[in-house]
């Protein structure tokens, strides 16, 4: 059972009361790109062992979106934080790698 | 449709009558909408999940970006037309929801451990205070409630699916399925 903090709403939310939105911090790409960007923007996710970072929305509760950095594995939550983000905060960036040293997802990695 | 009257079970539950409720969405910064909704209903803005209620009026706060706001329900459609005209200038939503929604009022000894049966929320007294609000599923639906004190609570859910939280609640208020969780 997964519990996120709506960084919105503020409750501690179980899994039951969200609903997932799939990968996070995706690039769109729109008209005039690439077939090959439109077709990683559609269909290539990750699938990590690991370190994930996931949309959530507050379904049964405030109904707002927002990010989740969680270990795959474990399910432990490193932290969540509104779906307004273009990258996860310096906090939750850092908390990672306290507890993941040499972490990475996509493109983003922490320090060895 | 359930027939609610004659229910004895761990907690007494009545379908409330004449409540009116309004969906504002807007900007909770502007001062226009905090003035026009706290005129309109006589109690405090409230603040992060938070519900001030006093009588048939009221403020509850649903999201970040929208309040629920309480009244007669003969009141509701003029208060809507009324409050609109208030908030032309800025950048809000105002829609008269009392036909949509249906609110039960349940009251007893048990009714901490009624919500916990059917709701994913933590209602030890530590965690879960009277006047706070918290937008939930019971069951399968989604619904919200708050409790005015420690013997009473509001639920309000969609009121096409007024005959489920019926049920829900008089199968979760049974005579005979006391857990007592909360009185150790």
């Amino acid at each position: 059972m997964l519990i996120f903090n709506c960084p919105h709403c503020g409750v501690a939310a179980e899994e039951t009361e969200l609903s997932g939105g799939g990968e996070a911090h995706l690039k769109r790409f729109g008209p005039g790109c690439s077939d090959a960007d439109f077709e990683g923007y559609l269909f290539t996710r990750e699938n990590p062992k690991g370190v994930h970072f996931e949309r959530w929305r507050h379904a049964f509760g405030c109904g707002k979106w927002f990010i989740a950095a969680r270990d795959t594995v474990t399910l432990e939550v490193f932290g969540t934080y509104p779906a307004q983000t273009s990258e996860p905060p310096r906090e939750i960036f850092d908390r990672i790698s306290e507890k993941r040293p040499g972490w990475s997802w996509c493109n983003l990695s922490g320090e060895a | 449709m359930s027939d609610l009257s004659g229910f004895e079970g761990l907690v007494a539950i009545r379908e409330v009558e004449n409540q009116g409720m309004l969906t504002v969405r807007g900007d909770f910064g502007s001062e226009v909408l905090r003035a026009a909704v706290t005129g309109l209903t006589g109690v405090d803005f409230p603040g992060r999940r938070v519900a001030h209620v006093q009588g048939a009026r009221g403020l509850l706060w649903m999201s970040p970006d929208e309040l629920a706001v309480l009244l007669p329900r003969g009141e509701a459609a003029q208060a809507a037309t009324r409050l609109a005209g208030q908030l032309a200038g800025v950048h809000a939503l105002v829609v008269d929801v009392s036909d949509a929604r249906v609110h039960f009022e349940i009251e007893g000894r048990v009714v901490r451990e009624t919500i916990a049966k059917l709701a994913p929320v933590d209602m030890h007294p530590d965690s879960f205070t009277p006047g706070e609000l918290r937008r939930t599923r019971f069951g399968q639906v989604a619904a919200g409630f708050w409790m005015a004190d420690e013997r009473t609570a509001r639920i309000f859910c969609f009121r096409s699916v007024r005959d489920y939280m019926a049920g829900l609640l008089t199968v979760a208020a049974d005579d005979h399925s006391e857990v007592a969780y909360f009185r150790k």
